[in-house]
Parts: structure tokens; sequence; C-alpha cells
């Protein structure tokens, strides 16, 4: 199988699949000011969200990490930041410029939307044409960073797309590469198989501390997850139980072991197989992923959920036959020949890493064909 | 395809439709962990994606798949019985 892909180098050494220029708002004040030069400027792609103002705490700490990480991203060339005051646009300028990557911020207050949408268009325009002429360069399959998560979820998942991701994810780690899964509410029911995985006993350790911290969470709400985890969708396609649930669930970490837990948006330290604290809600583990670097996302479905992201392209891969048809669309690799035994996992594989190259070399997944740009911020508490 | 079922561990209560079956059809399905083909007769329709009882489990039961505990029986469960929702429940919540 071809292992090689052409991507972009960036300065800090990583590499993306994507040459995006990013207008990124600081809160929702600026997402008008945002998209504005979006639409003038062609090449660049706003990020609008509906935070950034009065968060504290833990919760204002991850909002950062997640801004900043999305400029960092490799699949991002440029940013410009606008926001509506200049000290925390400042504070998400500076985190990028770290990855040595061209950005430049501009603050509202003092100048208004006009003038600030033709400041900030002239800056991208410059840095469109600067990115437009950056080249590809040929480097290994597991050179960059990828992530796994499944949603709408059906038993398919957990009989072949989920243990399918799991040779890939076998491989990929196997050869070095870096691959982020996570979904702490639904790996409840199969936290003690993936505990036994996970490489130290202080990781381990650490790995049920989070998964627990989240129980007592939903229980201080004095409520519990049935109605919502499983959701109706899963119900509907078989899935009794989140224990069923979260073993199917836990099939795309393969075998290989639990190096790394990480925060919420915490990018890895190094290569291997990764545990993030996220919700399970498909566009917030996503963005979350996107933040902490993945460029290249693997989200499998069995009753046809349809997330897309707007810098990291989601491959889509279902097993289920009547989804294939019906949301034929949504779907990048079929595989539901494993469930009529007429393909192997390990053919599902080979399968599913033939478009992580194509993906990867430039071919457009169907997310980003549908125009899918789900970038949603997980948000920990109300803000002051 | 002659399989109608398949089961993930020899220890499981229960198949994965991976077609629909129909009640009062002797169905074949296959278990992923040792290629063994085990038969039962639905006494009720299966929609693809859902489960089909193998053995008998009384309420209260704990009911595996993957090898695994993924709830309790809330009801008697029989053979060839529909298992979900209605007589399937998690331990968790």
């Amino acid at each position: 199988m071809e292992r090689t892909i052409y991507a972009y180098r960036r300065e800090n050494g990583k590499y993306g699949i994507r040459n995006h220029v990013v207008i990124l708002p600081l809160d929702d004040l600026s997402n008008a000011a945002a998209e504005g030069v979006a639409k003038l400027i062609q090449g660049t792609l706003a990020l609008p969200h509906p935070y950034g103002r009065l968060q504290f705490g833990a919760d204002l700490e991850l909002f950062f990490r997640t801004l900043i990480g999305t400029g960092s991203n490799p699949n991002v060339a440029a940013v410009v930041v606008i926001g509506i005051e200049p000290n925390w646009t400042n504070r998400v300028v500076e985190g990028i410029a770290a990855t040595k990557k061209p950005v430049e911020g501009f603050a509202i207050e003092g100048h208004g939307d006009l003038k600030t949408i033709e400041r900030a268009s002239r800056a991208a325009k410059e840095f469109v044409h600067w990115a437009s002429e950056l080249k590809r360069e040929p480097v290994r399959l597991f050179d960059p960073t990828f992530s796994t998560k499944c949603g709408e979820s059906d038993t398919t998942s957990g009989l072949a797309s989920n243990p399918a991701i799991g040779v890939v994810t076998d491989r990929l780690v196997q050869m070095g590469g870096t691959m982020l899964f996570g979904e702490t509410s639904e790996v409840t029911g199969g936290e003690h198989v993936l505990a036994r995985r996970v490489a130290t006993p202080e990781l381990r350790e650490k790995f049920l501390k989070v998964h627990r911290d989240y129980v007592k969470f939903i229980e201080d709400q004095g409520v519990d997850l049935f109605g919502s985890q499983p959701t109706q969708g899963n119900i509907a396609g078989g899935l009794t139980t989140i224990e069923e649930k979260a073993m199917g669930n836990i099939q795309k970490a393969g075998t290989s072991p639990v190096v790394g837990v990480l925060e919420p948006a915490e990018a890895p330290a190094g290569p291997g197989l990764h545990f993030m604290d996220t919700s399970s809600a498909a566009a917030e583990c996503v963005t979350l992923f996107g933040a902490a670097g993945s460029v290249l996302h693997l989200f499998t479905t069995g009753q046809g959920n349809i997330i897309g992201h707007p810098i990291v392209p989601v491959i889509k891969i279902s097993a289920n036959p009547k989804t294939v048809a019906t949301m034929s669309e949504h779907i990048d690799v079929d595989i539901s020949g494993v469930l009529r035994r007429e393909m192997t996992l390990s053919q599902a594989g080979d399968r599913i890493m033939g478009m992580m190259v194509r993906t990867a070399n430039g071919r457009l997944t169907a997310a980003e064909v549908l125009g899918h740009r789900e970038f949603v911020l997980t948000k920990l508490y109300r803000s002051a | 395809m002659t399989h109608k079922f398949l089961v993930h561990a020899k220890e499981d209560d229960v198949g994965v439709a991976v077609e629909n079956i129909r009640a009062g059809e002797v169905a074949e399905g296959v278990c992923l962990e040792d290629e063994s083909t085990v038969t039962v007769k639905a006494s009720q329709d299966i929609p693809l994606g859902h489960k089909i009882a193998l053995t008998s489990l009384a309420e209260g039961a704990a009911v595996k798949e993957y090898g695994e505990l993924i709830g309790k029986a809330v009801a008697t469960i029989k053979p060839g019985e529909h298992v979900h929702v209605h007589n399937l429940k998690s331990a968790r919540w």
C-alpha cells in the first residue's frame, strides 16, 4: 500500500494536509467582522463561534487552549485574529505565533467593524498570496497526527467499522504514528477493559480518575444519562445499554497501549495512542482533537452522523448496509462487506488507509464537499 | 451469505442481526471468536442491527456481549427473542 503522502511542512516542523488561511474571531461579537473579511478575501475561512466573553477559571483556560490550538493546527497556513478588545486578542495572537506561522490580530474597539474589516482584509490578502505559493512535500503517512471518534453508532459500529479503525490505529502506532481518541461518557462499561491497556500505573489512575470525575459530575446534576446515552439514534440502530455502546466504541483503540491521558484540547507530547477527556458529541470532540493538532479525523457511523469540521477533514466510514445506501453522499468508505463476511477487518483497514492517503493528498471528503464546518467549543460551565 | 447474525464472543448471550430476521425463521449465526456456527429459531422479528437471544435468561440475570457484561435482563428472555430496551437495562444508569 502507498505509504507516502504529500503534506505542508509548517514552521514548527509539524505536517498539515490542508492550507487554510483562517479568520479567527476571539468572541461572539467579532463574528460579523471575521465573516466580513472572509466574504471579501477569497481563499480565507472564518470560524464563527458563540463564546469568548466573561468566561473564567478552567473554562477560560480551555477556551484559550482551543482557539490557540485551532490557529496553531498544521492544516492552517496563517491566521488573522479579530477580537472586540486588544488584550485577549493579543493573547490568542501570541499563542499562535509560538508556532512561527504568520498571524496578525485586530481589535474592533476604537475603530468599528468597517475599518477593522478593511485593515484585517489587507493582512488576510497578503497571507492568501503567500499561502497559495506553498508547496506540498512527500512525507510518511504516519508523520501527521490523526484522531478518531464514532457517531450515531449502532451495532454495526461495534461489529465492523470500529474494529476496522482499531486495525488502522494499531498499524499507525506500530509505524510510529500518533492517534487521539476520547469520548469520556462513552467508555462507561468498558473502562476496566481500556484501563488494562494504559501504559503505566500512574497513567491508569489518571485515566480512571478522569472517568470517575465525569460520572460524579453527572451524579451531581441529580440525573443520569438514560435517554441521552445511548442516543435515540443508537437505540433505533439496536444498541441497548451504555455498556454495549462502550464495548463497541473502544474497539477503535485497537490493541495498542494508551501512552497518554490528555486534558481537553491538550496536544500529545509524543507519538502513540492517546486518550483525551472529551464530550461524546461529535462536533465538540472533533473540535478538541483539531485544537490538539489532529489534521485528519476518522469518523465511523452506523445510523449516519454527517459531521464535518472547518479545518480538519473528516473521513466518514460506515459498515451499515442501509446507511451506505440511503446516505451515500455522506460516506467516504463503505465497509459493509465485513458484515457479509466478504471483507476481512484487515482488508477494511486497507480500504480506510487508502482513503487516508487520498484525503491527505488533497481529495475532499464528503463532509468538506457538502460544506459541513461544525466548529463547536466545549464549555465547562456558564460565564460570569 | 448464509449467516443472518454474528456473535462477538463464545460466552455471549446475544447475537447481532446483520440482516432482518423474521419471526419463525431458523437463523444461522457465526461466532467471530472461533468461526463456529450456531442456529436459533427466531420467535420475533429481529431488525438489522438488533440483538437475538441465544440463551435463556432469568429476570435480573447478567447479560453478556463481547464476552463482557452489557446490562441485566429486566424480564425473562428465551432463546430466539428480540433483546432490546424492553427487556435489557444498563447496570450503570
